[in-house]
């Protein structure tokens, strides 16, 4: 098979090299785009539409179908996310022990919706379908690590904590 | 890698295993480990290390225990004693008290004699708690790939598939088919291909019976998908799992890696004409992708839209092939029954309902965690038996299965055998198995529009039933509860649920208006309570929908 070619994008950002790493090993199928879009949300955070285009025509897919896919699937962000992410599980157990009350109390508290980031792009808040872990419930996952058995309080407290970047302290 | 050579390799990781004096378990699995199951693992390897008991000691992370309320959860295989709620300082303890003195850390004794533990059947499960995840080795002394092996030198693809379909097992994602007529249907068609596809899309809020077998034993859901692929003749698998399980992930990773090095996937597996690759994909997060028309779409890096069937995907899945669709429970079933038989299999269970299941605990309820029951066990058992009932006292008021495809199932009903059949008489359904358990304090009305919201949102909006349906479903729901609403609106939420019931094109607009009309069955009281007398309505504007939300 002859080498896939590439286009090289004209801004020179070296992380499109790893972006194109995994278009490679993909061979340029399209039917792996999902699979590309998780490495660029990877890299770059999220998919803005300079990097769709991009994704698009290294795959020869019309940008309809990849802007489609992006904006299809919960997973990838079409907009930045501030430094921290505080994901809330709103699956049933969640729900059934209190998770409405925890999202109300955060948005009280920082003034700013699930879905949204807070003013000063410190914290993101975002509610998930489930994450697995409904014996822990209710649950939020706060920068990649699951916290469970939370409160109103409680989980204000993990905010701010992560926020100052305090090291976990074993309870 | 020959049959011999892996006899040999399981006889060699026993011996090795027995040489051992003392093995430590501990959960690795995501419910203790978000909890400092790896801050335990370390202490206690820390201190096997400074009583120098490398060699007659081994620490060894395991898939979910089942106990996942009461994590971190270790136990000490010698003498089969469980702990709870372990933290540094108490794994410390075990290692000094109880493996260098043979004193057990009474504190945080758990009593596995209690029914959680001792009313299980473990078939799916029997190797979670065991065996290390992470090792080829330590699955394949508990006999796996024994299975594979037995199918690929004794028995013909057309024998396969006999014995699977006479053991009765029926898909555990829900809709409760036959597995074995299912494989049959894929060996008869015609396509120059044919593939193999798991489905590791467990959506359902609530549940999490399929990440744990992933997590726990990665290997036992490979080596059913490769007897399936054996079966019907397809020689490339493909696991969809979604993205919001990275343990999972890396876990099943680690594992395709393993048996492609050990020969058992691959090209000629076992020295036979048999090749057999497996592949992972990646979700992207859309519960309707669980749907397997819309699961086929998105490995084919699509937007994860379902398709009307026929054509089923046993006749035209992957590409246009012919494909076998399973989930993760249930190819983690096939192993055993080609290893021990279907006999012994259709021997556990009801009539109709062969086997075990598996169930996510959650809730309200004292023992939350998973559990694995024969079919045909009476709810009531799950609930006040294996799951010790409601805590502190506060009173039963209903279990819901099925996820947002699912019903609520009223206290009166309790006695209900946990079967197909019986669950979807009273409106309810199998479903994935998560159960949960609502107390007095729950308001039925929410519950029903908790989860009209949450197929709301997660409609993909092909088919207008169910993109406009639940829509309006859920502002009825919301005037309901919001006391705004009248005698006839309850006749137009009850028309409008079977309207989108009736017609709508894919499992999960089919099955949206379960919770409402399981609700409205049981509840109905909870709906009325919350209307406004027919005299004092002075006109409402219709249904109130705000479109822009």
């Amino acid at each position: 098979m002859s080498p896939v070619e590439q286009p090289k994008h004209p801004s020179g950002d070296n992380r499109f090299k790893l972006l194109d790493r995994a278009i490679t090993k993909h061979q340029a199928r399209g039917d792996a785009l999902i699979e590309i879009l998780h490495v660029a949300q990877g890299i770059f955070g999220y998919l803005e539409n300079d990097l769709l285009i991009y994704v698009a025509r290294s795959l020869k897919l019309p940008l309809s179908r990849v802007y489609g896919v992006a904006t299809f699937y919960h997973f990838f962000n079409l907009k930045p996310k501030g430094e921290h992410t505080f994901v809330l599980c709103m699956g049933t157990a969640c729900y059934v022990k209190g998770a409405e009350q925890i999202q109300t109390a955060l948005e009280e508290h920082y003034q700013c919706r699930f879905g949204d980031t807070t003013k000063d792009n410190s914290v993101s808040f975002i509610t998930a379908r489930c994450v697995g872990s409904c014996g822990l419930a209710p649950v939020a996952v706060l920068d990649d690590a699951v916290v469970g058995k939370l409160t109103p309080d409680e989980s204000i407290r993990r905010v701010e904590q992560v926020k100052l970047s305090v090291p976990e302290v074993v309870s | 890698m020959t049959l011999e050579d892996l006899q040999d390799l399981a006889e060699q990781e026993r011996e090795r295993q027995d040489q051992k004096k003392h093995r430590v378990l501990f959960c690795s699995a995501a419910g203790c480990a978000s909890c400092g199951a790896d801050k335990v693992s370390a202490a206690l390897k820390a201190k096997v290390k400074e009583h120098a008991l490398d060699k007659e000691c081994e620490v060894i992370g395991t898939g979910c225990m089942g106990l996942c309320g009461e994590g971190p959860l270790v136990k000490v295989q010698s003498d089969d004693t469980m702990y709870r709620n372990v933290d540094v300082r108490t794994a410390e303890k075990i290692v000094e008290s109880h493996i260098v003195n043979g004193k057990k850390v009474d504190a945080h004794v758990c009593d596995t004699n209690v029914p959680f533990f001792t009313s299980q059947t473990r078939i799916v499960l029997e190797n979670c708690g065991r065996t290390n995840s992470e090792s080829i080795d330590e699955y394949v002394a508990a006999e796996g790939y024994a299975g594979l092996a037995k199918a690929l030198t004794e028995m013909q693809p057309a024998d396969v598939i006999e014995e699977v379909r006479k053991s009765g097992l029926r898909g555990r994602g829900g809709a409760g088919y036959s597995t074995g007529l299912k494989w049959g249907i894929v060996r008869k068609a015609h396509g120059e291909q044919k593939y193999v596809v798991c489905n590791a899309d467990e959506g359902d809020p609530g549940a999490f019976m399929d990440r744990s077998v992933l997590e726990g034993d990665p290997h036992r859901v490979l080596e059913g998908m490769a007897i399936a692929g054996y079966a019907v003749g397809a020689q490339q698998g493909y696991i969809y799992c979604r993205a919001e399980y990275p343990l999972a992930i890396e876990r099943l990773k680690l594992a395709i890696k393993q048996a492609e090095k050990a020969g058992l996937l691959g090209n000629r597996i076992l020295e036979s004409q048999f090749n057999f690759r497996i592949d992972i994909r990646i979700g992207a997060g859309a519960f309707v992708c669980g749907e397997e028309t819309a699961l086929l779409a998105s490995i084919e890096g699509k937007r994860g839209n379902p398709r009307p069937r026929p054509p089923f995907p046993s006749e035209k899945g992957l590409w246009g092939m012919p494909t076998v669709i399973n989930n993760v429970e249930t190819y983690a079933n096939v192993a055993p029954i080609i290893r021990k038989g279907s006999d012994w299999f259709a021997g556990i269970g009801t009539e109709k309902s062969k086997g075990t299941k598996v169930f996510a605990l959650a809730g309200n309820i004292r023992n939350t965690g998973l559990i694995e029951v024969p079919m045909g066990i009476p709810l009531r058992t799950i609930i006040f038996d294996i799951g010790g009932g409601t805590p502190d006292g506060t009173e039963f008021k209903a279990a819901q299965t099925g996820g947002p495809s699912g019903g609520c199932i009223p206290a009166d009903q309790l006695d209900l055998p946990v079967d197909y059949e019986s669950l979807m008489k009273v409106g309810s359904i199998m479903g994935s198995g998560g159960l949960i358990v609502m107390d007095s304090t729950s308001r039925m009305v929410e519950v029903a529009k908790f989860f009209m919201q949450f197929c709301m949102d997660e409609s993909c909006g092909k088919c207008i039933p169910c993109r406009v349906g639940t829509r309006h479903i859920y502002g009825l729901l919301d005037k309901i509860s919001k006391k705004k609403a009248t005698q006839d609106d309850m006749v137009l939420l009850e028309e409008l649920c079977m309207m989108v019931k009736e017609t709508s094109l894919c499992g999960l607009g089919q099955s949206a208006p379960n919770p409402v009309l399981s609700t409205l069955r049981f509840f109905r009281h909870e709906y009325e309570q919350l209307l406004q007398p027919v005299e004092t309505f002075e006109g409402e504007p219709g249904i109130v929908v705000d479109f822009e939300k």
